[in-house]
């Protein structure tokens, strides 16, 4: 077991640099003038133009030149240091403030993903074709064909503003109340993801021969489904729930938006508009390393839930 | 053993969420006690800088309003009156201005307000390699010029000079009869000894809680994101707000601050979002209000391309444009029909400058673009972010049918790359521009967009006759005589048509029901001094 997150961590080490070189070229080679993105549509003097060029290195073109910022990127990076945002501000501060807030809504998101997705997924696994299997089935359908882009502001204004049940926003400091209803609008699309994940492959595994087996030998029905269906039922859920878990984090832009929560996304898609090339390279390292161990998390995790993938 | 094993792994990250979600603290409300202690919440963007020569936008500058107190301010008929200065005075020829100080201003941590702190401020906002985004505000004042370039030859203007500890001297390099409007803006507020580590050089948290001279002070820092609070600043002496602190929330989106607005958790949305526009009025009855705001929105030629070098054609492409129509169906009346060059919000405007050219009549239209040989196929060019899909569209369309032309509508991505391909001169068709005054005065309408060398003057346009009479009334004596001088360029921008002038702007906004008195001012700014709360 330990070999194997040995080897895992040392995957992840090329896997970071390989990705921020990309993603660092892309932003820079994509970027129009980020100067004058900065002032919006009002004319940039000579004097800040000067003044801003030099203190990014953006003087520097060319492929040389976009070698000699990654790397002194990479060497701050090495050090801690995420560099300044085109505004000005320390970019290790803007996460810091952002994080805590993401994580929080992420985990929320996913925790009601995990709890009612797969519960209801494994209910639905064994009943097939009742009832409830055939109304998750359509539910799962809507909640799937409806983008977040839709579905959230209808829940702000239909369960915030008209009805008055939650917050409309979360703002700043939220209260896990306030967090919840921006929590279940972003976990909706994984829970019926995972729903359906979980209730093809509990479906799957009850036909097994090993579940035959274990029938014939007179198990009692709980202890088949619990310990044998759902064990194995579980890794491709797992899979999906540990890569959603990174989507959940980068994928709240319009959450986030919506319900005004000042996070990762909130940053993310800021950065993108004004073309702060700094800021989106150093929010997307950083998601980089959370998709990283999520991933490593994941693998592990399948570790435990399938000895032949340890021993491999 | 294993069934527990697994049963740990899927009940960590429940824990982990309820137990963070478990640190989050307390919600939080729109306004809240009342009468004199009243609290206020306001909608802003997060601001870029609280540096008053680095603030160009409105929250920004919204939030500075309530921190500085300008050395003038402006009426009703947007003349500027004095506030933090006693008098502005002009010598013979409007070069040389004496401005004495009020006295009784201190900053908000005791210092008393002197000649020095503005002397300093300007002197720092135009030294070049300080990167300040408002330099270009000092640009008349004499000396600026030796503060420019990578290694300035000078760190102070030549053409400021201290007089006593409440008065100073201001020379400008060329008489200019609208500097005592000029100094309302945001750049001319003074700065504190203590926003200096060293002299010209300002302290790196300065900005995290600026120290001013206004009605409200900083309480806490700046968070960033999130909110800027400040609470009522007792010792000044001007007018006291009528609310004890205001509370500038940021959001990213506006429809989330509408959605606030609607269920009392916001109590000032200065920008009601396009998406609710038309239903604002009956989701927010009598809050739902509009003032008059400077903005003028105007589609440019680029005089330089052969065909489009013919004023007739010009003038054809205006008459076939049917602004009544657009402002009604697209804008739901929140903007008005322009057909004039200046705003107006201003002394000196005159209602349908342009004249036959701005009327609608497209048979009219056609028989100019004919005569004059107008091109075929029309583009219409605009930045893709900014929401202008729907008129671009809705013009092409009247184009089309009126004159009998091809149209099409090109986005590109942002206004920035739509300005250099016109800098680079590179095929755009027409191209939609907006403009914003900075003080009222004709002269910030006319000079930046038309002159020769206007910074704002993209479409090539060059007519020494109108470059003289724009000079000559930045020259004049008097008011009325500027005012004069400016009416006539503006004649001869009515018979050049270098742009076709479209749409006014206006303030939308709304308020909680919890405020009353909710005033905004030219600059979409709410009047921090005049909101009250309802009791």
């Amino acid at each position: 077991m330990f070999r194997f997150i040995l080897r895992r961590l040392l995957q992840m080490v090329l896997a970071f640099f390989g990705t921020t070189l990309i993603v660092y070229a892309l932003m820079f080679a994509g970027q129009g003038d980020p100067i004058q993105a900065l002032a919006g549509e009002r004319p940039v003097t000579a004097a800040q133009r000067a003044y801003l060029t030099q203190k990014y290195h953006l003087d520097q073109t060319g492929v040389g030149g976009f070698f000699y910022r990654y790397l002194d990127y990479v060497k701050n990076l090495l050090q801690g240091d995420l560099g300044q945002s085109l505004t000005g501000r320390q970019i290790g501060d803007i996460l810091q403030q952002a994080w805590p807030v993401t994580v929080r809504l992420a985990l929320i998101a996913l925790a009601v993903a995990i709890v009612f997705g797969v519960t209801a997924g494994v209910i639905a696994g064994i009943r097939r074709a009742g009832i409830f299997d055939n109304s998750t089935l359509v539910l799962t359908l809507l909640v799937l064909g409806i983008p977040t882009i839709v579905l959230a502001p209808l829940a702000q204004y239909f369960l915030g503003v008209k009805w008055q049940l939650f917050p409309p926003t979360a703002g700043t400091q939220p209260s896990f109340y306030a967090l919840l209803l921006p929590g279940i609008v972003l976990g909706s699309l994984s829970l019926a993801t995972a729903l359906r994940l979980t209730r093809t492959s509990v479906a799957e595994n009850l036909r097994a021969d090993y579940v035959r087996t274990a029938r014939s030998k007179g198990l009692v029905k709980r202890r088949i489904v619990s310990v044998h269906v759902l064990r194995n039922s579980l890794i491709p859920v797992v899979t999906f729930l540990g890569v959603e878990l990174g989507n959940l984090m980068s994928g709240a832009i319009i959450t986030e938006g919506v319900f005004n929560i000042p996070g990762v996304g909130f940053n993310l898609f800021r950065g993108i508009r004004t073309e702060d090339g700094p800021l989106v390279v150093g929010i997307v390292s950083v998601l980089v390393v959370v998709y990283l161990i999520s991933n490593l998390v994941v693998d592990v995790l399948y570790a435990v839930l399938d000895p032949r993938i340890r021993y491999e | 053993m294993r069934v527990r094993r697994l049963a740990a792994w899927t009940a960590l990250p429940l824990v982990v969420t309820l137990g963070l979600a478990a640190c989050g603290s307390g919600g939080n409300g729109g306004s809240s006690g009342s009468g004199q202690d009243a609290a206020v919440s306001i909608q802003i963007a997060e601001p870029q800088h609280l540096v008053p020569t680095n603030t160009t936008e409105t929250s920004g500058s919204q939030v500075l309003a309530g921190l500085f107190s300008p050395l003038v301010d402006y009426d009703a008929q947007n003349k500027p009156y004095e506030v933090a200065a006693k008098s502005v005075t002009p010598s013979e020829g409007n070069k040389v201005w004496t401005i004495q100080l009020k006295d009784g201003f201190t900053f908000h941590n005791g210092e008393k307000v002197t000649s020095d702190d503005y002397i300093n401020a300007w002197n720092y906002g135009a030294y070049a390699p300080n990167g300040q985004g408002g330099s270009y505000f000092f640009e008349k004042i004499a000396g600026y010029q030796d503060l420019q370039g990578e290694k300035p030859k000078a760190t102070t203007m030549s053409g400021l000079k201290k007089v006593d500890d409440s008065t100073f001297q201001v020379t400008l390099s060329e008489p200019y009869i609208d500097f005592k409007s000029m100094l309302g803006y945001t750049a001319f507020y003074p700065l504190p000894k203590a926003a200096f580590s060293a002299p010209g050089v300002l302290n790196d948290s300065y900005e995290q809680a600026p120290i001013g001279q206004g009605p409200f002070k900083m309480k806490g820092t700046w968070q960033h994101d999130s909110k800027l609070d400040v609470e009522r600043y007792d010792a000044y002496p001007g007018e006291k707000p009528k609310v004890k602190a205001v509370e500038f929330r940021v959001y990213q989106q506006l429809t989330a601050a509408y959605s606030d607005l609607q269920s009392d958790n916001l109590d000032v949305l200065p920008t009601i979002p396009t998406e609710n526009l038309s239903t604002a009025p009956t989701d927010l009855g009598d809050n739902y209000q509009t003032s008059p705001m400077s903005s003028f929105q105007f589609l440019a030629f680029p005089t330089f391309e052969k065909d489009y070098s013919k004023p007739d054609v010009r003038k054809a492409i205006s008459m076939a444009i049917d602004r009544d129509e657009i402002t009604k169906s697209i804008f739901k009346g929140s903007q008005q029909s322009a057909r004039s060059f200046v705003s107006p919000v201003l002394p000196g405007y005159r209602d349908n400058t342009t004249g036959a050219a701005g009327q609608f009549n497209p048979a009219e239209a056609k028989k100019l673009y004919q005569a004059a040989g107008g091109p075929s196929k029309i583009t219409i060019s605009y930045n893709g972010d900014g929401g202008h899909k729907d008129w671009v569209d809705a013009t092409c369309n009247q184009l089309k049918a009126n004159l009998g032309v091809d149209c099409v509508g090109s986005a590109e991505p942002k206004f920035a790359d739509l300005l250099t391909k016109v800098e680079k001169k590179q095929p755009v068709g027409l191209f939609r521009m907006g403009w914003v005054m900075d003080y009222p005065s004709m002269e910030d309408y006319l000079g930046p967009l038309y002159s020769t060398n206007g910074s704002s003057n993209y479409y090539g346009y060059s007519n020494p006759e109108f470059d003289r009479l724009v000079k000559e009334g930045s020259a004049a004596p008097t008011e009325e005589e500027a005012i004069k001088k400016y009416q006539q360029a503006e004649d001869i921008l009515a018979k050049d048509m270098p742009v076709i002038p479209l749409r006014f702007g206006e303030n939308v906004y709304g308020h909680s029901s919890k405020v009353k008195n909710v005033q905004m001012d030219l600059f979409q700014r709410v009047n921090l001094v005049k909101i009250e709360a309802a009791s």
